[in-house]
């Protein structure tokens, strides 16, 4: 673990904290652009956060330390990966820490917690989102395993840094057949685990379809903006982790400061792009069916299943 | 020492049976408690002295037992059985002192504990055949006495037993058919003697040997379609009983498989591990549905139990085809996974079950449906049970984890290289054993979440307490071990090499080694720190903390009613229950598990529009015993009948049968 890798990592959690919010505003100004509206301003996620910060805490009859943990939990899991993930350097000091199945597992520790969050409280809404929450991570869970399987055979392994220094070195492999699959399938299961149309809607006001937004109706204040940060580190992990391991250009292999900065560049970029196509599909298509997204990601099982088949017969 | 440790254990045993049979009840549950946590205790020393590189112990005991007396080889394998035992006995021991204080401290009972927890670690220390046998029918019957313990209130046992002593005998019968068969052909019946002459088996023989040890111990490790008796009988016997059964006992299955396919016959042709790999699929697969669906506590983590031991068969099977296809150092690391994920699910499946026993006696009921807000009233059991369900769910940085990465690690580095059937079956097994990591994960949090969290839905879960002290020992020790075993795998990297050196069909080098804090392993360029995970965790929220703390306002306000969409009054009929919990679930894998539900509206008598009442009840059946073995018990029972037509009691038909036989007996001795 050198030092400069833990200067990489640190700098990788502030940044990826700071323009979270951001991409979130910017997402919305988009929707609210193409929908008619002028739309809040790009900051305004910040704002609410500020002001939510300010707030008293109120923490409902019922609930355990469970409930007051898991935002913690949630946001802790979240910037941790963002350490891990290489959006930088390739020479993070965590890529060592744990590996692409690392990263989904944890993941995977904050959506646990939420779950029991939401049924902490005690109310219907709270287990309805807890159960929707379980049931999507538990199927998308395979899609995301077969398709690091996938990754990870071209190159030999799991590591982040690896599989990402590996595409770099044989840029044609970015247009191999194995990884256009594995891309799709990542691309549906994002949207399925950040909790966007048509899995789920983020800006919901009706309780009935919530999943995401149901499982923090009782967070208020400072809890409510580190569930909120939380949502918005993890869009942007999602998001970078899709970027870079498919299309890895700008990323620096070393950790001098100005190759950080151009990569800086090149990943803001990258999320700006998918950030900005995920924000005009959604004004377009409408939220789906709760029981028709199993058949959702079942589909991209059989792109994750086909990328990695392709991967060992085309080998 | 490993050789006096072992003797200890033995005497202890004698001990505290003789103290069980012996001593007044109050007295005697003290004493078989304390006793067979000393057994346990030894045999751990025995273990960790083995696995820490001391050199193989045999013994012999010619007078012991007739045929061949009983041998004793207690080498690395045998030592990591022995010390998942003890992970899960010494606690239990403890545990079992306040359990059985108001419930199972009958003479038989109490004697048969001890015993039970010896014969579970003597059966991996056999050295041969006779004294594998000897120890396994001695662990099948003490546990059998134990599934009974609580039969008087419970007539469910006694159904639980019947099925749990013809599996079991199941499992006796054909693993001495494997090991005569083994042993005939060797002519002799120490296990180095079956080793030496295993290049002279015939492939017939071979396969003969494998497929009845597959029987034999697959029954015991209950993975499907033998496991119909695990979620009956491991529910019924006493918690710390269960702990122990579902912990240590199912795993001397893969013990046995590992032993007689993999070390005594040094191995076999590729499908061996395929067939091995597939049973591992769907018992994981068909383990955790069920599982989900169950909302009886310890009905559930029996199902689990039969998807961990999926999880392992899966590690066994790949590591079988690994070696088979020539890819030495994968299967090691496929070995080690299974390896350490037995000893990792003793850890969480005993302190789950014992966590599930608190509730049972502070509550009265298993039921997670009437359970719920146990967390406020029972803290310890809570904060160990919620270390356990993370830990099994395989999340980071517990335990769990360490196990199921190693597996994934082993399963996706298969070469395109290898064998056209690893390129086949290995994506299957990766996307299988992620998805029962995904289930396994709402899982428990449906159990957790509906025992432990929002509002008591009855009044016995409302006015439930804390365990005594005894129980609430052994859970925080199990929580204990579970913490130590996520914090230190880089300790066990020493210890499974000797193990996966121990197996003579796939031994090789050093299948993970550690670099500092970090795990690696040999051929693989991939890493992992767990203490390092945990640490980055724990760092990330004390800043989120920090941040929240430095807020202009510190107050808070608490019980404030739950939002409730402009309702008043939030009752606990209004959470959503176990059942409800799963139901998104049940009905994505409606098509697999064909539920049957009856829903019945009752009507007010004025009119229809109005309904006074709606009960849904929702059974799942299981597939297996349905389909396979209520046909076969229906054609066993039509033989019955038609041999009770020859058999009518009448004294003449009797006599007639008699001189019958005693003609051809005469016509044919001639």
């Amino acid at each position: 673990m050198s030092p400069t890798g833990v200067v990489v990592a640190v700098v990788q959690v502030i940044l990826t904290v700071a323009v979270a919010p951001l991409l979130v505003g910017m997402m919305r100004l988009i929707r609210a652009r193409l929908e008619g509206r002028v739309g809040a301003p790009l900051r305004q996620p910040w704002r609410d956060l500020r002001k939510l910060l300010g707030k008293e805490r109120m923490v409902s009859a019922n609930t355990s330390i469970v409930f007051s943990l898991a935002p913690l939990v949630l946001l802790a899991s979240a910037t941790l990966v963002a350490g891990m993930v290489p959006f930088l350097s390739t020479t993070s000091a965590l890529d060592q820490v744990g590996d692409l199945f690392a990263v989904v597992y944890l993941l995977l520790l904050g959506t646990v917690f939420l779950s029991l969050a939401g049924l902490d409280a005690g109310t219907a809404f709270g287990g309805m989102g807890a159960s929707r929450e379980m049931t999507i991570a538990a199927i998308a869970e395979p899609t995301v395993l077969v398709a690091i399987f996938a990754l990870s055979v071209s190159t030999g392994s799991s590591n982040l840094g690896t599989i990402v220094a590996d595409t770099l070195a044989h840029p044609a492999r970015a247009a191999s057949p194995a990884s256009m699959l594995a891309f799709s399938a990542l691309a549906v299961v994002t949207i399925a685990e950040t909790g966007r149309i048509p899995v789920d809607n983020p800006s919901t006001h009706l309780e009935l379809t919530m999943i995401h937004e149901a499982m923090i109706l009782e967070y208020s204040g400072p809890d409510l903006a580190l569930a909120e940060l939380a949502a918005h580190v993890r869009l942007v992990v999602f998001l970078g982790l899709l970027a870079n391991l498919f299309f890895p250009w700008g990323i620096a292999t070393t950790a001098q400061p100005l190759h950080l900065v151009a990569a800086a560049g090149a990943v803001a970029v990258k999320l700006v792009v998918l950030a900005a196509v995920i924000a005009v599909v959604e004004v377009f298509i409408a939220k789906v069916r709760l029981f028709r997204v199993p058949e959702l990601l079942a589909a991209s099982f059989v792109l994750a299943f086909l990328a990695v088949t392709v991967s060992f017969f085309l080998a | 020492m490993v050789g006096v440790a072992l003797a200890v254990a033995a005497v202890a045993t004698l001990a505290a049976m003789v103290s069980g049979v012996v001593l007044s009840a109050r007295r005697r549950v003290v004493w078989v408690g304390l006793l067979t946590a000393l057994c346990a205790a030894a045999g751990g020393v025995a273990a960790v002295g083995m696995l820490a590189g001391g050199a193989t112990v045999t013994a012999s005991f010619p007078d012991l037992f007739p045929l061949g007396g009983v041998g004793i080889e207690f080498d690395a394998l045998s030592a990591i059985f022995v010390l998942a035992t003890a992970v899960v006995a010494l606690p239990a021991a403890i545990y079992g002192i306040g359990y059985s204080a108001h419930g199972p401290s009958s003479r038989p009972v109490q004697a048969a504990w001890p015993l039970l927890v010896w014969s579970v670690m003597m059966v991996p220390a056999a050295g041969n055949v006779t004294g594998l046998i000897a120890f396994w029918e001695l662990m099948a019957l003490s546990s059998l006495v134990l599934v009974l313990a609580e039969h008087h209130h419970n007539p469910e046992a006694r159904t639980a037993a019947q099925w749990y002593a013809a599996m079991t005998h199941l499992s006796l019968l054909s693993i001495v058919l494997a090991l005569a068969v083994l042993s005939s052909n060797a002519g002799g019946d120490s296990f180095a003697a079956i080793r030496a002459d295993s290049g002279h088996i015939g492939p017939t023989a071979a396969t003969v040997v494998f497929l009845l040890s597959l029987v034999g111990f697959g029954a015991k490790a209950g993975v499907v379609p033998l496991h119909v008796w695990l979620p009956r009988a491991h529910p019924e016997a006493p918690s710390h009983v269960s702990a122990l059964m579902s912990g240590a006992m199912v795993a001397l299955g893969v013990y046995g498989l590992v032993r007689v396919g993999w070390d005594l016959l040094g191995g076999g042709p590729t499908w061996w591990g395929a067939v091995v790999l597939a049973i591992g699929l769907v018992s994981a697969m068909f383990g955790i549905l069920h599982a989900l669906l169950s909302s009886d506590l310890k009905r559930l983590l029996a199902y689990s139990t039969t998807e961990n031991m999926g999880l392992v068969f899966i590690g066994v099977g790949a590591a079988g085809l690994f070696a088979a296809s020539g890819n030495r150092p994968l299967a090691a690391v496929a070995l080690a996974a299974s390896m350490l994920l037995v000893v990792n699910h003793a850890a969480f499946k005993a302190l789950l079950f014992l966590g599930a026993g608190s509730i049972l006696t502070a509550t009265g009921t298993r039921d997670l449906d009437r359970l719920g807000g146990l967390g406020r009233r029972m803290p310890v059991t809570a904060a160990t049970f919620a270390i356990g369900s993370l830990a099994i769910a395989a999340l980071p940085p517990l335990n769990g984890f360490v196990s199921e990465w190693l597996l994934l690690q082993s399963l996706v580095h298969s070469l395109p290289s290898d064998a056209a059937v690893v390129a086949v079956a290995m994506p299957v097994a990766v996307a299988v054993v992620a998805l029962t990591g995904g289930l396994a994960a709402a899982t428990f949090v449906k159990a957790f979440g509906t025992a432990f969290l929002a509002m008591p839905r009855t009044v016995e879960a409302d006015q439930a307490h804390e365990s005594p002290r005894t129980m609430r020992i052994g859970l925080i020790a199990l929580a204990a071990a579970c913490v130590a075993l996520a914090l230190a795998p880089t300790a066990l990297a020493a210890p499974l090499q000797r193990v996966s050196l121990a197996v003579r069909g796939l031994d090789d080098g050093r299948p993970i080694h550690t670099n500092g804090v970090y795990l690696q392993l040999s051929g693989i360029e991939a890493g992992l720190s767990p203490l390092l995970l945990a640490t980055g965790l724990g760092v990330m929220m004390v800043a989120a903390l920090a941040v929240v703390r430095r807020g202009r306002i510190r107050r808070t306000v608490r019980d404030i009613p739950a939002w409730g969409c402009g309702r008043t009054v939030q009752t606990a009929r209004m959470e959503y229950t176990a059942t409800s919990f799963a139901e998104p679930l049940q009905r994505v894998f409606d098509d697999v598990l064909h539920p049957d539900i009856d829903i019945d509206v009752d009507h007010h008598t004025e009119s229809r529009h109005y309904i006074q009442a709606i009960r849904y009840r929702m059974h799942i059946r299981d597939g297996f015993e349905h389909r396979l073995y209520l046909p076969l018990l229906a054609v066993v029972r039509r033989w019955g009948d038609g041999a009770r037509r020859i058999q009518n009691g009448s004294i003449h038909r009797y006599l007639a049968y008699s001189l019958i036989t005693l003609i051809v007996v005469l016509v044919v001795s001639r």
